[in-house]
């Protein structure tokens, strides 16, 4: 390149390091609800720069297709970002998918621009890019389908699988290492990005939407690695720093996410939940429960100075959260204090619960963490759960044959009385039975939770 | 050309630690918008694409560059957007007692 080119080169440098800072600024004011949205602005100044950056670039001959591409991305972006606040776990995995596709094309593009003459060391990253990119991609969409239910979400196992997975992985490997010391062999290419491709779909066959929340946290961390990974191809030290970024924050959120189900990464990934249902459906036998009506819950309810709430999936299936919401004004207004207790895997990705509840208006700061409200469930006159299951299981903390055994557990057993929104007995999701529904403190509300809640609401209003 | 990517080894190693960093002082309350963020922030990749496309070394690359930039400008669009508009709705109860005469 001749010298005045270069120029524009370091002006690009310059505002790729501006953007890095603004970048690293984003995520840091991510850190309270206060600032948060200043990260948004952070991030999104320091996107248009990069991008503004980008088309100084001196190889740029063409504009058009970049046009092209820009306006039509943006046209896709606005509708996904105005989904329903309860499609954004299916939302956000398709958003990995996108991520991961455009990092795996150009990985494609530049081995095919490059090939045969790719040292050694930029063929190892552009292996790692396109494997992790063609995993994540068909990954992230296979976990979006399940969200969005459009494929079945019950774990799909069959005898032998973990092996099969285990070779594929191992070809695709096996290939990239080939394909390194051997640049000429270049047919092994598109066999890589084959098998990633495949090994992403086989991948998420196995896992259940209670397993979602890890699931979707280590998309993200893959998707922001290859984006690193494409960052060492290009030479590229904002992508780099960006991918780093995301990768980390997908890795922390996933250690998060397994251990508040006491499982290691290996065992969402590779020990589907499958396998320990069928033992466990065995063994039921009808135990008394005590049910109650909306009537009977608004007095208590109203009777009590303490409640805390408990929401899971089936709140957000039944789209019950502004009838919660209801509930919670009009018992405030009684003089009632009402918290929401948040297990972190509630819901089906990292936070689902806090949105869906802020979304409904209620005010973060009556959001509690499971750690900090555990010990007050002695003190509190009413636990109100509604469609969450597992996250209340006492078995978790008292019985060693359980499938959640050891998994940390939100104590609402501990109330003085629970009450469990629910639709009929039939075991969970997850199928695993919960003793919670047979103590002598339980009630049962058997019902749909909008319905009920919206139930329980015009007793409350109504008596007075 | 070597020393190039020791560079960017090391610029990796930083970044993860600042990352690591960072976002462990992300509240769980924010861990949904923290996502949708990471993921707009991630689709920087758009600029390898950019480059791709208007260099036009190829039909082939032209083609594959202009799909990845598609995808990954749905994603800065749609994620930024979604991110905001998550951040909009977290109220604190205290703020909302004197600005809400909705009594």
């Amino acid at each position: 390149m001749n010298p005045e080119l270069a120029g524009s080169q370091y002006v690009i440098e310059i505002i790729y390091l501006i953007a890095s800072a603004l970048f690293i600024l984003s995520l840091k004011w991510m850190s309270s609800p206060a600032t948060a949205r200043h990260g948004i602005w952070a991030g999104e100044i320091g996107m248009v720069l990069a991008i503004a950056g980008t088309l100084l670039h001196y190889g740029i001959v063409d504009y058009k297709w970049i046009a092209v591409g820009l306006v039509l991305g943006s046209g896709i972006g606005i509708p996904l970002g105005m989904v329903q606040m309860t499609a954004v776990p299916q939302r956000t995995a398709l958003s990995h998918a996108f991520g991961a596709l455009c990092v795996t094309l150009v990985g494609t593009a530049e081995f095919y621009l490059r090939t045969p003459n790719v040292p050694k060391f930029m063929m190892s990253v552009l292996s790692m890019e396109v494997i992790l990119g063609g995993l994540t991609f068909t990954g992230s969409l296979m976990a979006a389908g399940k969200l969005q239910e459009i494929l079945p979400q019950r774990p799909i196992t069959y005898k032998g699988q973990n092996l099969v997975n285990f070779l594929l992985l191992a070809v695709a490997i096996a290939s990239a290492v080939y394909l390194v010391l051997h640049p000429e062999a270049k047919q092994l290419f598109p066999l890589i990005v084959g098998i990633s491709v495949i090994f992403g779909v086989m991948l998420i066959i196995p896992i259940g939407g209670a397993d979602m929340p890890t699931v979707i946290s280590l998309l993200n961390g893959y998707a922001g690695l290859s984006a690193a990974a494409m960052g060492f191809v290009l030479n590229n030290k904002l992508l780099i720093i960006a991918g780093a970024l995301d990768g980390s924050s997908g890795l922390i959120l996933s250690v998060i996410m397994s251990k508040a189900m006491n499982r290691s990464f290996t065992n969402v990934l590779f020990g589907a939940f499958g396998q320990v249902q069928a033992a466990v459906a065995g063994g039921q036998e009808a135990k008394p429960v005590h049910s109650a009506t909306a009537e009977e819950s608004a007095a208590i309810l109203s009777a009590a100075n303490k409640v805390v709430i408990v929401p899971g999936y089936g709140m957000a299936v039944a789209q019950a959260q502004h009838k919660v919401r209801e509930l919670y004004d009009i018992l405030t207004k009684k003089g009632v204090e009402v918290r929401f207790a948040i297990h972190p895997v509630a819901g089906r990705m990292p936070g689902h619960m806090n949105v869906l509840l802020a979304e409904a208006d209620i005010p973060y700061d009556r959001l509690i963490e499971m750690e900090e409200i555990n010990g007050d469930f002695p003190q509190t006159d009413v636990a109100l759960v509604i469609g969450a299951n597992d996250v209340t299981n006492p078995a978790a903390r008292n019985d060693a044959t359980s499938p959640i055994y050891g998994m940390p557990i939100l104590d609402v057993d501990k109330a003085h009385t629970v009450m469990v929104i629910k639709r009929s007995m039939s075991p969970g999701f997850a199928g695993i039975d919960n003793p919670l529904y047979y103590l002598p403190n339980t009630l049962m509300l058997f019902g749909d939770a909008k319905q009920f809640v919206g139930a329980i609401v015009r007793e409350l209003s109504g008596g007075h | 050309m070597s020393s190039n990517l020791i560079d960017d080894l090391f610029i990796f190693m930083l970044a993860c630690f600042i990352g690591f960093e960072v976002i462990r002082h992300v509240s769980p309350l924010l861990h949904t918008p923290l996502m949708s963020l990471t993921n707009a922030l991630d689709a920087i990749a758009v600029v390898g694409a950019i480059v791709l496309v208007g260099e036009r070394k190829s039909e082939f690359a032209t083609v594959l560059g202009v799909i990845a930039i598609v995808a990954a400008t749905s994603n800065v669009v749609g994620g930024f957007f979604i991110t905001d508009r998550m951040l909009k709705m977290f109220k604190s109860s205290r703020p909302a007692k004197n600005t809400g005469g909705n009594k």
